[in-house]
């Protein structure tokens, strides 16, 4: 029999560097509140959110995501030019083909690497750090950039009172590559699909089209069905994360949960009894729910606030459209 | 079999609990929003601890039906029996 096959060989992979940009313009609450009856203080109770960020006039998904995988390039001192793949969690591309990722990639100046996004809503950049690490360590990547990137604010109803509030703007990356010692632990993902509607595009394409007026569908969610799934069964996830990569709780030194609503935050942390000394991502506060942007925006905060440091170790859960969720510890660079 | 007042009472400390409202003004007649001031999200919290504490399901469907004290004391003692 022929064993011709090059099977490549592979390597322990982490995460090596964090780059992020945030839309630009700054929306408090204050400017919604009158399409939808409502007040400061009643999204605030809510959400735990005071404001967020939407894109300005020049910028859109491409800027955001080429600026925050410049940055990420250039935190990691790896060059375009060695990266194998690009990966791109997002929702909001509103190109059914071909893929952001291809356009990034091009951008970026690398050389012609596999580019492709991948469709898991606010969970995907977890879910794409899980690819990307597998990637690497069977050996078909070398370097992988992975980015989250939102423009939610074009799929937002301005008078929808469960949701107008929520969502914000921004991109996220990470470059992925080999490493001495493991720094992202296995992955727990899954999904719900029997909760396909909880969080969904308002209206299918197709029907769209159909209406005489065609407008944007928007982002629509049931609150209260989310909010339960999320803030229990994501607790269960989380432990199961850090039983799989054989950790306790009490050896984490970051929660980065996504951020969704404070309220999830804060029942997860409560629900899964974090030690006092394990700081949590609160980034949602001033820059909305971005969806698959919202982990690596919220870690770059924890980065600028001192209250994350290299070498810390951070339990990630990404949770949301599907209903799907994905799960990892890894070291931060 | 807990009575009607021990579920309420275990149900008014619940309230408390998850939102900070006296359990003494937790009474059967009291409507969970315009009462009590207990936002959709707070009655996500109450259900699941009350799943928990009287060892009952009570689906997300079912929610939007307790609308009162009231409503949610006789819906457990409906499923504590069932």
């Amino acid at each position: 029999m022929s064993t011709a096959w090059t099977i490549p060989t592979g390597t322990h992979a982490a995460v090596l560097g964090l780059g992020v940009d945030r839309g630009k313009r700054v929306v408090p609450n204050s400017e919604l509140v009158a399409a939808i009856d409502s007040s400061d203080e009643w999204i605030q109770q809510r959400s735990g959110i005071r404001e967020r960020r939407w894109v300005g006039p020049d910028e859109d998904l491409v800027t955001m995501s080429l600026a925050a995988s410049q940055a990420a390039l250039a935190a990691s001192s790896v060059e375009a030019a060695q990266i194998d793949a690009v990966i791109v969690a997002t929702c909001t591309w509103t190109m059914q083909t071909p893929s952001l990722a291809a356009k990034l990639a091009y951008l970026l100046g690398t050389q012609a690497p596999a580019a492709f996004d991948i469709s898991a809503a606010c969970a995907g950049f977890c879910h794409a750090v899980g690819i990307a690490n597998d990637m690497v360590r069977s050996g078909t990547a070398r370097y992988v950039l992975v980015v989250g990137a939102e423009l939610l604010s074009e799929m937002t109803s301005r008078t929808d009172r469960g949701t107008a509030f929520i969502f914000g703007d921004g991109a996220g990356a990470v470059v992925i590559g080999p490493s001495d010692v493991p720094g992202i632990g296995p992955v727990v993902w899954g999904s719900d699909g029997e909760q396909f509607d909880a969080i969904r595009q308002s209206v299918d394409w197709r029907d769209v089209l159909a209406e005489e007026e065609p407008t944007m569908p928007y982002i629509a969610m049931d609150g209260a069905t989310v909010f339960r799934w999320a803030a229990y069964q994501m607790a269960k996830v989380a432990q199961e994360t850090l039983d799989r990569t054989g950790i306790r709780v009490e050896e984490i030194d970051l929660f980065v949960p996504h951020q969704a609503n404070m309220r999830i935050i804060d029942a997860m942390a409560r629900a899964m009894k974090l030690p006092e000394h394990v700081r949590i991502a609160r980034d949602i506060a001033d820059q909305g729910n971005t969806s698959a942007a919202s982990i690596p925006l919220a870690l770059a905060r924890m980065y600028a606030d001192g209250e994350a440091k290299s070498g810390d170790l951070a339990l990630l859960i990404a949770f949301g459209a599907g209903l799907s969720y994905a799960a990892q510890v890894v070291r931060v660079p | 079999m807990a009575s009607t007042e021990e579920i309420r009472t275990d149900l008014a400390d619940i309230v408390n609990e998850v939102t900070g409202i006296p359990a003494a003004d937790v009474q059967l007649e009291k409507s969970f929003t315009d009462d009590l001031d207990v936002d959709s999200l707070s009655m996500v919290e109450v259900v699941v601890a009350a799943e928990e504490k009287f060892d009952v399901r009570i689906p997300d469907d079912q929610v939007k039906n307790l609308k009162t004290v009231g409503d949610a004391v006789s819906y457990i003692e409906k499923a504590q029996a069932a």
